[in-house]
């Protein structure tokens, strides 16, 4: 027999499975980035000082306007296809994953900017955080002594006066030449630098993987499984709908993440 | 598909632009807002969550349709977010309401 | 079918966990003395480091704690209760064809059964399996091993993922089948108890684990990228300080570890008593007592348990507020679990009891739980729990709740379903050894533990905390400790107690006696009102539903029992 209600919706819930098993899904991922979020909050209150303006507000605010613009352009997909206009669907659909795919290159940008800063604590105790020459991604302190076999040092730009919390993305002080001889530890600003970057790294990077799934899933629904619109119409475009509710929720995710971590 | 149909439809887009056009706005306020000094630190944290919540409830409403959905599903979404709000605000309260400040 | 994998699966698991505390029973024995016969095979599988000469060490006590909780709470209990006869009765019950997702159902059995090759693959990586408790608490559960990267708490808390992924896909799965494919005529009033048991456990899968698999990353990022969610400031390990960037919380691990781990207990017991339910109403030939009541409780029970988490946590310096807030929430939430267990005993009364096995394991749950949950109640006032935390009263509560109470409500499941299954009945007389042994062992493996906790023998220690009761005059600890000897023989007695059980099944599966006909408990649930074994579309023809789940004995009927397919 076959399973009732996959297409059709059932009279008395007024649905149809699909779309109850996505809401579910979305609760569940309520949960998810609620206790994320709930990490970020106890993190934040009990650390004695929390970086301020480590992320670029212009990188963000665009990756929040490209979000917000694929979030439209996916319910203009599946109001397309209610109308029964294959290729309007397909233009819709096919801007949604361009746009999905524009805000993972920033965010990679976004994160390249944060693997090739570091902090370099000297032997003598001096703190600095800068840039390598070269602007290496996450370098260690065995990375340098592999330099040093070559008889070369590697120049360190550190940032202006400031240092880590402020101006980061500011000017450049007096340059110095760095050997794993004068230095004690170097590290990138990856998760591992400080609660306030592991916590940013986390949420945004599970929110990424969020987007590249979801943005997978319309690709395949543009493309291979578009065959169903001759077979089944009206089960493909409550995929495409079931699928863009996904997608709305990651645009959700990120209207909270963008003030929580770039702004606050 | 009758012409009526395509009429609601057309209708909804007409919405969907309405809703773009408001989110947009809403994330040029939420920046200038984030610049603004409003006193003390937790108002501006309110601001800037009260604005995302108006966003979300724009997307969630009219992009996920939940304005027009059935009581079950937000049902579901008011019990998830009881249960959200528990876990976050408990969590934070057992950690103001310490012996020892230890782990502050 | 995707419920008979789930139960042989969940079966194997039962059984190695069984193993892992068999054998940790003997160094609490026989402290110190080689293990006979399987000393040698430990030795030999994982190395001097963890068996040297046949003895366990501390570390290899410690994991086996850690992976019999883990294997037992996820792997068996959880997978055969929900997994397995969730999957094989509720889509029967409600007169549906299937489950509403059936590739995402088998995606679910996929993702567990990986998730158990991860968990058992790490007792033989370097280091052993995870060895901080099941419930892995920051910090020592990154800092336990700092020698490998990729340690026995990494291969846990990856496979921690995968099943809690396979615990979502499998809740999206029941809760839209019992809303979206209930039969025709069968209203949310008329459902079983079962299915309203297994419908409330769906959604504490679906949002209690969430949270866990949260933390879960975070815990894998402090084991393999050196961040620091729940490693404080200042952490010294060996005598060095720890190089990491610190300002976490430990706390905030064990918020969200127990944020899932309370529900997780109820996930662990709503099941139960829905078998117990459908069992009972069975075999006394009547209906049960307060079906409303019950269904209501379910809810409430289902509702409460998000918020009563921290009591497993007062003795981490929680302030008098918010320790009064969870001692409420907790003192409330037994009241439906009380009402629960009380209609279940109501039910009994005026019926005409057959004493048949499944029965037999359903009348023991009732006293068996009755204990368990009172034994609770010390447990969550924060004032007793001062003395009782972390200590065999402890070990005592939550196993009497979920051996003699939980497993026995699964067997009782499992005798009474098998014949649905497989068309024949298992047999009657070796049902009842394995239950009157099953229930003399369980009770003298788990009785003696309060006594021991309540003089203050620790849990988690390998010697049982031989070394407080070493000086004079700890009297009642040293007494505690002699217990020790019984327990454990009880326990290996409990053990070859299942041999009937496992030889019963399987010999039952190809020359037990067949039913002669496809409803041979007389019973009323519409599982009954279809082929044995069910064929692929579960019904020959879609079910309508005319009446309440339990007309037994209704007036002026001709038989004792009236299926739910029968019209009125």
């Amino acid at each position: 027999m076959d399973i009732p209600h996959t297409v059709e919706a059932r009279p008395d819930t007024g649905l149809y499975n699909a779309k109850v098993g996505i809401w579910l899904f979305l609760a569940s991922e309520v949960m998810l980035f609620g206790a994320l979020f709930s990490s970020y909050i106890l993190l934040r209150v009990g650390a004695e000082a929390w970086p301020h303006g480590l992320l670029s507000v212009p990188i963000g605010t665009f990756n929040t306007v490209v979000l917000i613009t694929s979030s439209i352009t996916v319910v203009l997909a599946w109001a397309s296809l209610k109308l029964g206009d294959l290729s309007r669907f397909k233009l819709y659909q096919g801007c949604t994953v361009l746009l999905a795919l524009t805000f993972v290159a920033v965010k990679s940008f976004e994160y390249r900017d944060k693997f090739t800063h570091y902090y370099v604590r000297l032997q003598d105790g001096t703190e600095l955080n800068g840039h390598l020459a070269g602007n290496p991604l996450n370098w260690t302190a065995a990375n340098l002594a592999d330099t040093n076999r070559v008889g070369a040092s590697i120049t360190f730009h550190p940032d202006a006066a400031g240092g880590e919390g402020e101006g980061a993305h500011g000017g450049h002080a007096e340059p110095i030449e760095l050997t794993a001889a004068n230095v004690a530890k170097l590290e990138s600003w990856g998760p591992w630098r400080s609660t306030y970057l592991a916590i940013y790294f986390t949420l945004t990077g599970l929110h990424a993987l969020h987007v590249i799934g979801g943005a997978l899933v319309i690709a395949y629904l543009w493309g291979p499984g578009s065959r169903m619109w001759r077979s089944d119409p009206e089960r493909f475009t409550n995929r495409v709908e079931v699928c863009g509710l996904f997608w709305h929720f990651v645009d959700l995710v990120w209207i909270f993440l963008f003030p929580v971590l770039y702004l606050l | 598909m009758s012409e009526h149909h395509a009429h609601e439809i057309r209708q909804a887009t007409r919405k969907y632009i309405y809703v773009f056009l408001a989110l947009l706005l809403g994330t040029v306020i939420t920046v200038v807002a984030a610049y603004v000094p409003f006193g003390s630190r937790s108002l501006n944290v309110a601001v800037a969550l009260l604005i995302a919540s108006a966003k979300a409830f724009l997307v969630a409403g009219f992009f996920m349709h939940l304005i027009s959905e059935k009581k079950l599903i937000y049902g579901l979404l008011g019990a998830t977010g009881f249960f959200f709000a528990g876990l976050m605000f408990l969590i934070v309260w057992s950690n103001a309401d310490q012996f020892l400040s230890i782990f502050r | 079918m995707i419920g008979i994998q789930y139960g042989l699966t969940a079966l194997v698991f039962l059984l190695l966990g069984y193993g892992l505390m068999a054998l940790m029973r003997w160094q609490l024995a026989y402290p110190g003395q080689p293990i006979p016969v399987f000393g040698e095979l430990l030795l030999r599988a994982l190395g001097p480091d963890m068996a040297d000469r046949g003895i366990m060490t501390p570390d290899l006590y410690n994991s086996f704690g850690a992976m019999h909780g883990t294997i037992m709470v996820f792997l068996a209990v959880v997978p055969l209760a929900f997994g397995a006869f969730g999957n094989y009765v509720v889509p029967l019950q409600i007169g549906a064809p299937d489950m509403a997702f059936p590739k995402i159902n088998m995606a679910s059995y996929w993702c567990y059964f990986a998730g158990g090759v991860v968990m058992l693959v790490s007792f033989f990586i370097p280091g052993g399996a995870a060895k901080s408790g099941w419930t892995s608490y920051s910090p020592l559960a990154t800092v336990a091993d700092l020698a490998h990267r990729f340690d026995g708490q990494t291969f846990w808390l990856m496979g921690m993922v995968l099943l809690i992924t396979s615990s979502l896909l499998g809740s999206v799965n029941f809760i839209a089948t019992i809303i979206q494919l209930r039969a025709k005529g069968m209203g949310w009033l008329r459902l079983p108890f079962f299915v309203w048991a297994q419908f409330v456990t769906a959604f504490l899968l679906l949002l209690a684990f969430p949270p866990l698999e949260a933390a879960g990353i975070m815990q894998l990022m402090d084991n393999l990228l050196g961040t620091s969610f729940f490693l404080p400031t200042g952490l010294v390990v060996s005598g060095r300080p720890l190089d990491v960037s610190g300002g976490g919380s430990p706390l905030l691990w064990q918020h969200l570890f127990w944020f899932l781990g309370h529900p997780e207990v109820y996930v662990l017991i709503l099941p139960a008593m829905g078998i117990v339910a459908e069992v009972l109403a069975n075999n006394t030939r009547k209906p049960l007592f307060g079906y409303k009541s019950l269904v209501y409780s379910a809810l409430a029970i289902g509702f409460l348990s998000f918020i009563v988490w921290a009591h497993h946590m007062y003795l981490t310096g929680m302030g008098t507020k918010i320790s009064t807030f969870f001692q409420t929430t907790t003192m409330m939430i037994s009241i439906p679990s009380v009402i629960i267990l009380t209609a279940l005993f109501i039910s009994l009364w005026g019926g005409s009891i057959r004493f048949n096995t499944p029965m037999l394991f359903a009348l023991a749950f009732l006293p068996m739980f009755g204990i368990g949950g009172l034994t609770g109640l010390p447990l969550g006032f924060s004032a007793t729990d001062i003395q009782l935390h972390d200590t065999y009263y402890v070990i005592g509560h939550f196993h009497y709740v979920v051996a003699p109470g939980t497993i026995f409500a699964l067997f009782a499941g499992i005798y009474y379903w098998f014949p649905k299954a497989t068309g024949r009945m298992m047999n009657e007389y070796w049902g009842r050894v394995h239950f009157v042994l099953s229930f003399i062992f369980m009770n003298l493996v788990f009785l003696p533990m309060f006594v021991q906790g309540l003089e203050g023998m620790s849990r988690r220690r390998d010697d049982g905390g031989a070394t407080y009761a070493a000086g004079e005059g700890v009297y009642g600890l040293s007494l505690a400790l002699k217990l020790n000897v019984g327990i454990s023989h009880a326990a290996w007695l409990l053990g070859v107690a299942q041999v009937p059980f496992m030889i019963n099944l399987f010999w039952s599966l190809w020359r037990g006696p067949k039913v002669v006909s496809d409803n041979p408990w007389q019973a009323t649930t519409l599982e009954w009102a279809t082929p044995t074994p069910p064929p692929h579309g579960n019904f020959t023809h879609r079910p309508v539903v005319y009446r309440g789940p339990y007309d037994y004995s209704l007036p002026g009927s001709p038989t004792d029992y009236a299926p739910q397919n029968l019209p009125a």
